[in-house]
Formats: structure tokens, C-alpha cells, sequence
């Protein structure tokens, strides 16, 4: 089991540590409620060190994005950012990352723990007909995602760099060491993702943490992604799953062909999918988990991907997959929560809301 | 508040899957989870009651309680026929965090088998075994 450079801190901060992804990571250290609520009223810092980087520079670097990317990667101006998925042959979701575009030819990746190595022997062997270098660069990054209304003012001031807007990165000096601020997140806040030098991670913690910043750890990161209706990998989308299926036509519709999946995916769009990822609020009493069964009229209508109790909303939401006619926001379904069934109405996105 | 430090009421016995049980009069009793079980757990969001009337058996589930992240099956320590259920929990199942042992409760059961008392863990017993893992 790996442990990321804030190992100790998370000790000394209380955490509950569990194995996640082949890391131990802390779930959650005061209370999932109090850190969900940091983040959305004030400012939380997740240690996601366990994300994987993957460099990608070269003169054919743009050539070689743009065919295992499903997003336009010739869109991303440089100091750009860009939510993509990386699809297989028959369009299913082997990751889903953000893409950043850190110079002229040379862009940075940022994967999911559990996906990074299968994203690298992926890329590795798409990549040989290109100019380009596929390097992975885990090791080089610790990351911290600060979250929540206030986590731009108190990261600038605290660590005294400039903050690029949303949905760019900019490089930095943090803790005298190069770095990378990414206007990006996983929680529906505003806020910023720091990719550091991982010996400086400790002490960039502190101050962060003296600066008023919240520990948070995944079950909030967990709870808050899904209020939003963010997608888990591993839970909402799949090898198996098109993002049409889940909902992400959005980041494949620019280019819509010359992609690798772009066909299935052409053809999912045109015919309309099988089934479609849609988000649900339980009426009453009940949480809703992964893998319960869907129903309508009382019959298996679908299954929940992702489950849990809303902290903002005081209520279990989730998100399944159903048939396209029962994805309809209003609609009643039935979700079986272990032999019980609870009476659920599908959502637009997001579930929760902030109020302006 | 939550009880920031494990503790085990020495005039409470205990099942080892971490539910204790409040022995009153001859044969009745009340159930919950200990605070290992609650601190493990986290912030309890759901409790499911069972029915007055519904007959627990030693060693089976009775109820399940729910944090943010898990669900959890509450074991029988005794068994018997549930006479009450802390319907308070329902609107605040966060006692069960707050107060394990006490408003925290989760039901009162009439024993069919008083005996079963004696297979159960004392306070040190429970805090060794937990001790070992």
C-alpha cells in the first residue's frame, strides 16, 4: 500500500485512513458532514497525491491527443484546461481526465489512481505512430485540491502566487519550488487544484491549514462530486459504458469523428443508447447505494452507480443508469435499498444547487 | 458532541460484534451499538427501526444504521421481543454518535432467553478484544 507525501500530516490531523486504489488515503478526519460543510461555505484541501500525471510533448503531441481524446484537444489554448475522456475501440470510458495545456507542444494529463496505469500502457501504444513522448510523472506531483467559496483568496494569500481563472493553469512557485495552479476541481465549488513538488507538500500543508483551510478527506470529496453530479469512474462510467450512456455527448461532440471509439459513440448518439445515467433524489426515508436495483412498475428498470446521503440536502440521492423513457426529470421510480423499497424521483443536474 | 474517547460501561455487557446490551429486571433488556461500532462508522444519517412486536434472535440483524459512506446490520446480542423502539432517532440519529449508551439506544426487547446474558463480554473483556483486533 502506498502512502502520499501527507502521510503523517493526515496522522497528526486526525484521519481515518482506509485502502483506496492501492493508497492509503484518509476518508474522512473530523466528520463527512462538518468537511462537506467546509467546502461548501468556507475552504477544504483534499490530498489527491494518489491522482496520476502522465506527460504527453512533442511535435506530434496535439495529432496524438486529438485521436485517444474524445474532446476537441486542438481547442485548449496554451495555459488552457479540458475535460475529456479517453475512450476504447467500441467507445466505452477507460478514463476520464482533465487535460492541460502546459506549452506550445506539451500538455500534462491528469488520471485517476485506479486507471493510471492502464491510461499509460493505452496511450503508450496509440502513441508510437506519433512524434511525441508518453512520460508518466506521478512521482514528480503531489496534489492538493482547495476547495469551497474562499479557497482562492486564502491559497493566494497564503502561498502568495497569482491564481489562474477557471479552467486554466498556470505555473507557480510554491515553497520555492516549481509548480502548477490548476482552476479546476471535483466539487462544484470555486477553488484550485495545486500539483507541487512532493517534498514541499508537508509544509505547504501547514501553512494552508494555519491559513483556516478545512482537512478533507474522500467521503466528502465522495459526497460533494456526487451533489454535483460529477461522474466516478469505476461507479459511473465504465470500459463498458459510452459517454453518451452517461451523459458526456458534451465532451465528444466537437470533433464527433477520427477519434478512437468515435464510431460507436456516432452511432450511440444517432440511435439514442440503450440506457442513460440519470440523477435521482429518494422521496423519504432510505439511502441509496451502489448496485441497487432500479425499478418501475416493479419491475428491474436499472441499477445505481453511485448512492449516498446528500449532507446539503439531508436526503439519499445517487445516480443510475435507466432506460432512456424513465430518465425524464419528474419521473417516479422505486430504488430497492437491500429489500426495501424506496420511492425515488429523477433530477436534473446538478442534484444540489447553490443559492446566489 | 460526540464522545470524543472509547468508552465501555462497566454495568454493560457486550456482544462482539460491538452491540451492548442493558440488562433491567428479570427478562428484559435494552440493545445498542458501542462506541467502537459508532466511531467506525461515522456520522449515523439513517436508522431503520425494526416493528414493536418483531422477534430478534441472538447473533442476527435487528436494524441497520447508515452514516454518510456505510451501511451497517445491528446484531442481536440477546434474543427475544422488541417492546420499544427509540423512535427519537428517526428525526435525530445522530444520539447514536452522541450517545451511545444512552439517548443513543435503539431498542427494548423482552428475553425469551435470559441465559443468554452469560455467553455475553464483560467491559474488559470487550475492550481486550478490541484491543487485539
Amino acid at each position: 500500500v502506498r502512502r502520499t507525501p501527507l502521510y503523517e500530516q493526515h496522522i497528526a490531523a486526525g484521519a481515518k485512513l482506509v485502502p483506496f486504489a492501492g493508497w492509503e488515503m484518509p476518508v474522512t478526519y473530523e466528520g463527512i458532514r462538518e468537511e462537506h460543510s467546509a467546502v461548501r461555505t468556507h475552504a477544504g484541501m483534499f490530498d489527491v497525491s494518489h491522482m496520476g500525471e502522465v506527460e504527453v510533448e512533442g511535435p506530434g503531441a496535439l495529432a496524438f491527443l486529438q485521436l485517444v481524446l474524445s474532446n476537441d484537444v486542438a481547442a485548449i489554448e496554451v495555459g488552457g484546461a479540458q475535460y475529456s475522456c479517453l475512450c476504447n475501440e467500441e467507445g466505452g470510458v477507460i478514463d476520464d481526465l482533465f487535460a492541460y495545456r502546459l506549452g506550445g507542444d506539451r500538455y500534462l494529463l491528469v488520471t485517476n489512481s485506479a486507471n493510471h496505469e492502464t491510461d499509460l500502457a493505452w496511450l503508450g501504444r496509440w502513441s508510437r505512430r506519433f512524434d511525441v513522448a508518453v512520460r508518466d510523472v506521478a512521482d514528480r506531483y503531489a496534489m492538493l485540491a482547495v476547495q469551497g467559496p474562499h479557497a482562492r483568496e486564502i491559497v493566494a494569500g497564503a502561498l502568495g502566487i497569482e491564481l489562474p481563472p477557471r479552467m486554466r493553469v498556470a505555473t507557480a512557485r510554491v515553497g520555492n519550488r516549481p509548480a502548477l495552479a490548476c482552476g479546476t476541481g471535483y466539487t462544484g465549488e470555486d477553488g484550485v487544484e495545486l500539483l507541487i513538488d512532493p517534498e514541499v507538500a508537508p509544509a505547504i500543508w501547514a501553512e494552508l491549514l494555519d491559513a483556516g483551510v478545512v482537512p478533507c478527506g474522500l467521503g466528502a470529496r465522495d459526497t460533494l462530486r456526487l451533489e454535483v453530479c460529477f461522474h466516478l469512474h469505476g461507479n459511473d462510467l465504465t470500459p463498458e459504458r459510452n459517454p453518451i450512456e452517461a451523459g458526456l455527448g458534451w465532451c465528444c461532440a466537437a470533433k464527433q469523428t477520427g477519434f478512437v471509439g468515435s464510431e460507436p459513440i456516432a452511432r450511440a448518439r444517432a440511435e439514442g443508447p440503450a440506457e442513460l445515467l440519470a440523477p435521482f433524489r429518494i422521496e423519504g426515508a432510505g439511502i441509496p447505494r451502489q448496485g441497487n436495483a432500479v425499478l418501475a412498475g416493479g419491475e428491474r428498470a436499472g441499477v445505481v452507480t453511485s448512492g449516498t446521503f446528500s449532507p446539503s440536502l439531508e436526503v439519499g440521492i445517487g445516480m443510475a443508469y435507466v432506460r432512456p423513457a424513465l430518465a425524464e426529470p419528474g419521473t417516479e421510480v422505486e430504488i430497492d435499498v437491500r429489500g426495501k423499497r424506496r420511492l425515488a424521483r429523477i433530477a436534473s443536474k446538478p442534484l444540489y444547487r447553490k443559492e446566489k | 458532541v460526540t464522545l470524543a474517547d472509547a468508552t465501555y460501561p462497566d454495568e454493560l455487557l457486550y456482544h462482539d460484534q460491538h452491540d451492548w446490551a442493558r440488562l433491567e429486571g428479570e427478562d428484559h433488556a435494552t440493545f445498542g451499538i458501542t462506541w467502537y461500532a459508532q466511531d467506525s462508522l461515522g456520522e449515523v444519517v439513517f436508522y431503520d427501526p425494526p416493528e414493536v412486536g418483531a422477534t430478534v434472535s441472538k447473533d442476527s440483524s435487528y436494524a441497520e444504521v447508515e452514516s454518510v459512506k456505510a451501511v451497517s446490520d445491528v446484531i442481536a446480542p440477546m434474543s427475544g421481543e422488541i417492546v420499544e423502539v427509540n423512535e427519537a432517532l428517526g428525526d435525530a440519529p445522530e444520539r447514536i454518535n452522541e450517545d451511545a449508551y444512552g439517548k443513543g439506544w435503539l431498542v427494548k426487547v423482552k428475553l425469551s432467553h435470559p441465559t443468554e446474558a452469560e455467553a455475553l463480554l464483560a467491559a474488559d473483556e470487550y475492550r481486550k478484544l478490541l484491543e487485539n483486533g
